[in-house]
Formats: structure tokens, sequence, C-alpha cells
């Protein structure tokens, strides 16, 4: 009976990765941007660094055409999802990460404090990734990031 | 959860660099903002998607006018109806006398602008400030406008050819669709159209937006100043077939009651003589929807384009062409499926679960199950996937025991009495892939039946286009794009979009492109906000998602009777609940649109415990505007389905726009209606709608009121909550 759940998980995991695949295939041929494979392998709950991204992208784009298609792209992530090859991060880390930021432990941080260590720091941000990340969430009556709010606003997003 | 190399084990009791945890906080906020674009993706498809299968209920209605020409050429039994007239027009000699509109009298009261021709800068700037407070310009003022400006078209090429040398750089617009928000803008950061600041509007100046009359009496007006410097190419939607689905005869109607048969005769006319391309220096081309391989710019120019009046009215001799005995194959293979289907069809007779994604271009909504469409070499606005029977005039009480889907439009022109202007196919086709196509990756082109007309054209067929011509580049619009453009085939061509916020406040840019002498494209881009303040990614995603997501459920809605019975065939035990993926499917195959139905589950239905959907909770928040007249689920699916329709056909009927028409008038219109889509609808059951209507019993009926009770509201919406005394959950 451990066969037939595995394959119910199996075609249950397969299902999940067509149905967001699917969402950035806009000609209909089972083909996707290989710039939107970020966006498809985050969706799925999972959290690649740069290079685990690029490795992936080489196992699965078609020669350098820009384009990836669902019969590569489906082995691999169903490969990577069962295996937790990307996991997630869960919310406490992320508050000692914070906690870790917040070197005065203020329990917040300024905007330029922020500012300098996601855009010098890790795997930086872009200008607009800054940009969003301050004007969405930064409390604008106080002038700063109240880390704690931030991260109970961004985990209550309906989970697709 | 995870093996080695997961950073969360390096960061668990250790004590971490600054350098660690911005990465975790990096990649953490990544991952929100990627599952927001999922979102924003998905509310882009539903918006697309219901756009088109719009756009195909448009042939829909096109084909019930030439049914009803057909069967009933005088609804009112008083010479010409309205219908006829926006159909074949006979032009009416009246309106070419330049008296036309000095009879039209003005009175003292009218504070508008008074315009006086050959026009100035001044009145220009009148218009200007009387739209921008939402002043009318008076009928008078408008006809005596459209006149010149149809004469003023009449002198002019196909093609027109534009240099730089004599200007400074070229402003090229793309759509606007009624948006006059967003052509003050353009206006405001660009400049006004003069020498200095000549301008291109690459067509679909109307429809859809509120405020198309004032858009394309600006544009008419700066063409009529400066002909020299303002260039207009004609989009699909400057056709009056388009306009009478979406909502600028509407306009027309209703903000010119008296006088609105002549001034949208008069589009009419000039929509049809709008030039169709522009060239700048010999290198770049400007059309509104694309090219095919058969497009030929030579031929181009020399055909009389004023001929070409409507891109759904199909050139008579090919109907010849059209194989009816293959049509009545296909009618016995859909009579097998399940009872009434929108217009938009698909490939029904391949109902099998992985329909959706099929690997050619005929894919999505519309069906290319006939072959005929293939290997005939027209491209026909629709490839007809069925045929009903030919109603006989005499049978119009007796309902139809057939389920059969919509009449196409092909079938219904093929035996209209009044004639259709002679044209030649291939010059229709021209004119009609110029306006219709869209680009795809893949190399080659096929019919795009996804609009219904023109062509998709892949990369090589630009590259041989520009390179017969002598070009460089192709500049097109057509499609909405959520930054205000896009380029593709390798940056040969360039899709320009100007009405921001298309979809919903936020959705997208708009972008406007300057090019100069050294030829080069320069993007400008703007959004039109309601607030000062700029929305962030997740407010406009929230907002174009919850509208998108409004608009879907009520396409449920007006379908419940058909999805219930598909969700039962799943049910036989009554138990309420069917699985996600049976769940999926009937939504596919009842709404045949394409969308990842599995993604957007959460957002229409409710789980049972088990993790099945409880399928009526689709349903649940939604309701009709007022109190239901007593009718058949099936019949008011259908009211719910075509209110628009039925909206722009009573307006049509109410020659005096009184909001009245007769119950005779509403039973015969509403027979034929029903009739055409061949719903199975007695005329007892008409009867007893049109009776219950009738509040007065005065033998008129206040259509408004009665479509009111088929607008579909949403319970939990607090515009919406006048609910009839009813609780909601």
């Amino acid at each position: 009976m451990a066969e037939s759940k595995q394959s119910a998980e199996l075609t249950e995991v397969q299902k999940k990765i067509r149905a967001t695949f699917e969402a950035f295939d806009y000609e209909f041929n089972n083909t996707v941007d290989v710039r939107e494979i970020g966006t498809i392998i985050y969706a799925l709950g999972c959290f690649p660094s740069q290079k685990d991204l690029h490795d992936f992208i080489a196992q699965v784009e078609e020669d350098h055409t820009g384009w990836i298609h669902l019969d590569k792209f489906l082995p691999a992530m169903t490969e990577v999802l069962l295996e937790h090859k990307f996991p997630p991060i869960p919310e406490d880390l992320v508050l000692q990460a914070f906690e870790v930021l917040d070197k005065e432990k203020k329990g917040y941080l300024d905007p330029e404090e922020l500012t300098k260590y996601m855009t010098q720091e890790g795997e930086p941000f872009t200008q607009v990734e800054m940009d969003e990340m301050l004007t969405a969430h930064a409390d604008h009556e106080k002038n700063c990031i109240c880390y704690k709010d931030l991260i109970s606003q961004l985990t209550i997003d309906p989970d697709l | 959860m995870g093996c080695g190399t997961s950073v969360a084990t390096e960061i668990q009791g250790k004590k971490v660099e600054t350098g660690d945890a911005a990465i975790l906080i990096q990649r953490w906020y990544r991952r929100y903002v990627a599952r927001l674009e999922m979102r924003r993706r998905y509310t882009w498809n539903i918006f697309q998607s219901i756009e088109y299968a719009g756009e195909q209920d448009q042939l829909q209605l096109s084909s019930f006018f030439s049914f009803m020409l057909d069967n009933f050429t005088q609804l009112n039994g008083n010479g010409p109806d309205l219908i006829s007239q926006l159909l074949d027009p006979v032009v009416d000699p009246w309106l070419d006398r330049d008296t036309c509109y000095n009879l039209i009298p003005v009175p003292e009261s009218y504070t508008g602008p008074r315009l006086s021709f050959p026009l100035s800068i001044s009145d220009t700037n009148a218009l200007l400030s009387a739209f921008k407070e939402q002043q009318t310009l008076h009928a008078r003022y408008v006809l005596q406008l459209l006149y010149e400006t149809k004469k003023l078209l009449k002198q002019m090429p196909n093609i027109i050819h534009l240099s730089t040398s004599y200007t400074k750089e070229i402003t090229i617009c793309g759509d606007l669709h009624g948006r006059l928000d967003d052509l003050l803008l353009i206006f405001y950061k660009n400049g006004l159209p003069s020498a200095e600041t000549p301008y291109v509007f690459n067509g679909d100046f109307v429809d859809r937006g509120k405020k198309s009359i004032e858009v394309v009496i600006l544009l008419f007006a700066y063409l009529l100043l400066y002909p020299d410097y303002m260039h207009l190419n004609r989009g699909n939607h400057e056709d009056h077939i388009m306009n009478l689905r979406y909502g600028f005869t509407k306009e027309v109607m209703q903000k010119y009651k008296t006088h609105s048969r002549e001034i949208l005769q008069l589009f009419q006319d000039i929509f049809s003589l709008l030039p169709v391309a522009t060239v700048i220096d010999g290198k770049i081309l400007i059309v509104h929807g694309g090219i095919s391989e058969q497009t030929d710019l030579d031929f181009l120019s020399s055909i009389e384009r004023h001929k070409v009046k409507s891109a759904l009215r199909f050139p008579r001799h090919s109907l010849e062409q059209l194989d009816i005995s293959q049509s009545s194959r296909q009618t016995k293979i859909m009579r097998s499926t399940d009872s009434f289907c929108s217009s938009s069809s698909h490939s029904k007779n391949q109902k099998t679960p992985n329909l959706s994604r099929q690997d050619s271009a005929t894919s999505t909504s519309s069906s290319s199950s006939s072959s005929s469409s293939s290997t005939s070499s027209l491209c026909s606005p629709r490839t007809p996937s069925c045929l009903s029977p030919r109603p006989s005039p005499s049978s119009l009480n007796v309902p139809y025991n057939i389920n059969v889907l919509q009449v196409p439009f092909l079938d219904s022109l093929s035996s209209i009495s009044v004639p259709s202007p002679p044209q030649h196919e291939r010059e229709w086709k021209q004119i009609v892939d110029i306006l219709w196509s869209d680009p795809k990756m893949q190399e080659g082109c096929s019919p795009n039946t996804f609009r219904g007309g023109g062509c998709y054209f892949g990369p090589d067929i630009t590259q041989r286009l520009l390179l017969q011509h002598g070009l460089q580049l192709l500049i097109r619009s057509h499609e909405c794009k959520q930054e205000g453009y896009e380029l593709c085939h390798g940056g040969q061509v360039i899709t320009i979009f100007s009405a921001s916020n298309y979809y919903e406040e936020g959705s997208n840019r708009g972008a406007y492109i300057k090019v100069g002498r050294e030829l080069v494209p320069r993007f400008y881009q703007y959004q039109v906000s309601r607030t000062t303040r700029r929305l962030t990614l997740t407010q406009r995603v929230r907002a174009a998602e919850g509208s998108a997501l409004k608009a879907l459920k009520e396409k449920l809605f007006s379908h419940r009777t058909e999805l219930m019975a598909g969700f039962q065939q799943y049910d036989q035990n009554n138990t309420g609940t069917v699985s996600v993926s049976e769940w999926a499917l009937v939504l596919e195959a009842g709404l045949r649109l394409d969308l990842p139905w599995r993604t957007l589950r959460p957002h229409l239905s409710r789980l049972a415990p088990d993790g099945s959907v409880e399928y009526q909770s689709c349903f649940e928040d939604m309701g009709p505007g007022i109190p239901l007249p007593q009718v058949t689920p099936n019949l008011a699916d259908t009211l719910f389905r075509y209110r628009t329709d039925i909206e722009i056909i009573f307006n049509i009927i109410d020659k005096d726009h009184s909001g009245l028409i007769s119950t005779e008038e509403f039973r015969n219109t509403w027979r034929l209606f029903s009739a055409h889509l061949g719903v199975d609808i007695d005329d007892r059951a008409i009867d007893d709608l049109a009776r219950s209507i009738d509040f007065n019993k005065d033998g008129s009926i206040d259509f408004t009121e009665f479509l009111e009770a088929f607008r579909v509201v949403h319970k939990l919406d607090s515009k919406d909550q006048q609910f009839n005394g009813k609780t909601f959950q």
C-alpha cells in the first residue's frame, strides 16, 4: 500500500507542477520562457539560491533557445519537490535573521539600514525590489520596518 | 524537511554573519513576490480569456442581426429599421448634403463649444477644456465635424507615408479604447499635436471605455486642424458591428438620443475610410494588428478600402465555397454533447481531459474542428464548427429539440436577401489581416482562431515582409501589454498599447513611442491613477485580481444550469461534492476558458473536510439584481449571459429612446434570439415572462428594469448589498 500512496503523492505533485507551469505558458504549447522559471519554482514553494537556479535551468533549458519545455521541466521539478531540494524557510528563522540585522535590538529596522543590508549583502536586491519592499511594507508614519509585523503580513497571504 | 545544503541548518543556534541573514530574508521575500507575480499572471489570463471569449460572442450577435434581417426585415412595420440601416446602409443622400447639420438648431442654453469650420486652435482648445469638464459636444457640431472628417479622409490613400526629415520626432500611440484620461495624459506629457509634435494613432480609439466619443472627436478635430501632422490608422474596433457589442454604439445612443442614427451612420463611413497603414521614412511600418503571409503593401495600396465596412461582413461569393456537407456531419457529432453552449465554441468533438493544452497554434478557445478551415486558403472569420438546421420562417414557434451550438456567422449570411457590397475576397482578407493578426513565436502563418479573424504570424513572416519592402521595423498594437509595450521577433516587431489600467486599476501601464531621424524607437510609459501615491505591486495585484475574479464568478453564475448538470454527472450519489479534478473538468468544458482552474479553486469554491469540492459553493455569493421574474433556470442563465447583447437589441428597437418597447416587440425579439441560439424555450415561458414584467399591464415593457433582474450582483460587494431582504452568509 506504500506504493499506491507514493504514486498518489506523485500524481498530486505532478498536477501541481503542471498547473503552475501552465500559468506561464502563454503560447499554449507546453513551453515557458526561461526567465519565468525562478517565479515558477518559487511559486511551488521552493527556495533555490541563484546558483541552484542556474544549475536547474542548465538542466532543463532547450539548448539555449530561451525556452523550457514541460517534458524536461516536469521530471526535474518532480524530483526537486519529492526530495525537498530547496526547502522553504520557516517564519521563526526569518525572525531570527531579522534580529541578526537589528544590531541595536530596537525591534524594528530603519529603511536605510534595511536598504544597506538588502542591496549590499547576500544576494542583493535590485533597486526595483528594494523600492517595492519599502513602499509596501514600511510603516510610513514611524518611518521604520517592524519586521515582526512584516513577517506575519506576508505569511498570512492566502496559499495558492 | 530538507537535506544538508539548506541555509536553515546553518543559522539554527549558531552565530551568523549578516550576509547569511540577508540571504535568508532576500530569499524569503522573493518567494512572496514570486507568488504575487503568479497571481498577477493568472489574473491577466482571466481578463484576456474573458475578453477574447467576449469578442467571439460578438460574431454571435452579428449573425443574429443577419438572421433577423433574413426573417424579419421590418420589426416595426414602419420603414427600414435601424438594424438594416446599421448592417447594410443605403447611402442616405441627406447625409451627404452639406446642409444636413445646419438644420439642427443649437439652443441658447448650450454652453459647450461652438465650433467654426475650418477649425482653428481655439476650437481644439475649447474641445479639450469642455471634455475635461465632462461636457458633451452638441450633435450639430458632431455631425459637422464628422462630415468634414469624412470629406478629408476620402482624399487619403490607404497607406500614408511620413518622413522624419521635416519634423522632429514622430509620436506613435496604440489602443486608447475610449480612455480620455490616457489621451489627455499623453497630450500633457508629450505635447498637443502640432508641426513640432506629429502623431500617429494606431487604431482602436473607441469601444470599452466610457469616453469613446470624446476621444474620437478630439482625434478627428486635430486631424482636421493639422492633416499633415496628425495621422490615424484604422483598428479592428473601427467597425460598426464591433461597436454594437463593445459599447461605442451604446455610448452614442445614450449621449445623442435624437441624432444617434445619423451620427452612427457617419462613423460607419468614416471608420471604413480611415487609412490602414502608415510608413515612416520607408522603413517603419505601422498597422493596428499585424500581417499575414499574403500581406502585400503594393496590393494593399491599390484596393478600395472603404468597401470593407466591417471585418465581420464576409464577402458574399466566398460563401458558395463553404462545404455544407462537412458541416452537417459535425452537427451530428455535436448532438451528443450537453445542452446550451456559449458562442465561443471549442473543439467539442475532442472532449478529452487534457484538451486544454494543445501543441498546435490552433488552440484554446476557438475550435478549428472543421478541416475545411485549414485547407481553404481564406482566413475566414469563423471556422464553422457546426451548423444548426436552417430554421424556416414559419416554424419560429417550434422549439428546437436538437441541442446544437450557435448558428455561425457564415451560415446566416448565405441566405441573406440584402446584398452585401461586392468585394473581392483577397481585398477583404488583406484588410482583415492587417487589423486582426497577432504575432507569435512559432514560425509560419496560421488562422487566428482565438480571435476569429486575421492570422498568427511568426518571425519568418515578419522577416520576409520587411525584406520584401525594404523595411526594418513593424509597429503594431491590438494586444494589451503589462508595460504598455513589448518587443518580439528579435526586436523587429513592437507592440504599443496606450490604454493604461485596461482591465483594472493598476493592471498595466500605457506607453507611446517616439522616433526621430535615426529611426531608433524610444518608449515612454505612464499610468493614469486615481490616487497620487504610487500603488505597490501588492495593491495592484489585489485590485486586479479582485476584479478578474468577480468577472469570472459572473461567468460561472451565468452558466449555472449547465455547470450544475455537469457536476451532477460526477456526483451520482448526491453528496454535493466532486473531486478537484472533476470540478476543474466541468468548468473547463462548460466555460471554455483556458485558465489555471486548480490554482483558482480556492477563490471560487469551498472544500469539504475530505478535500473534495462543494460545488454549490461556486454560486453562493452571487444573485440577481432584483427579484427574478418566474423563469426557468435555463432561460435565466441565457438572460444573464446575453444581457449586454439583449440590451443592445432592445435599445435598437426602442427608436424613440423611451426605455419602453411593446410586449409584442419583446416577444418577437426574444423568440428570434432564442431560436437563433438554439435554446429550448417554449412560447409559453416567453409569454409568461413578458406578462410578468409588464408591470403596468399597458402593453409596454420597461426593459431597463427587466434587464436589471439579470445583472449579476455579488452579495458580498458593498455596492450590491440591496439584496431583496434576504440574508446572506
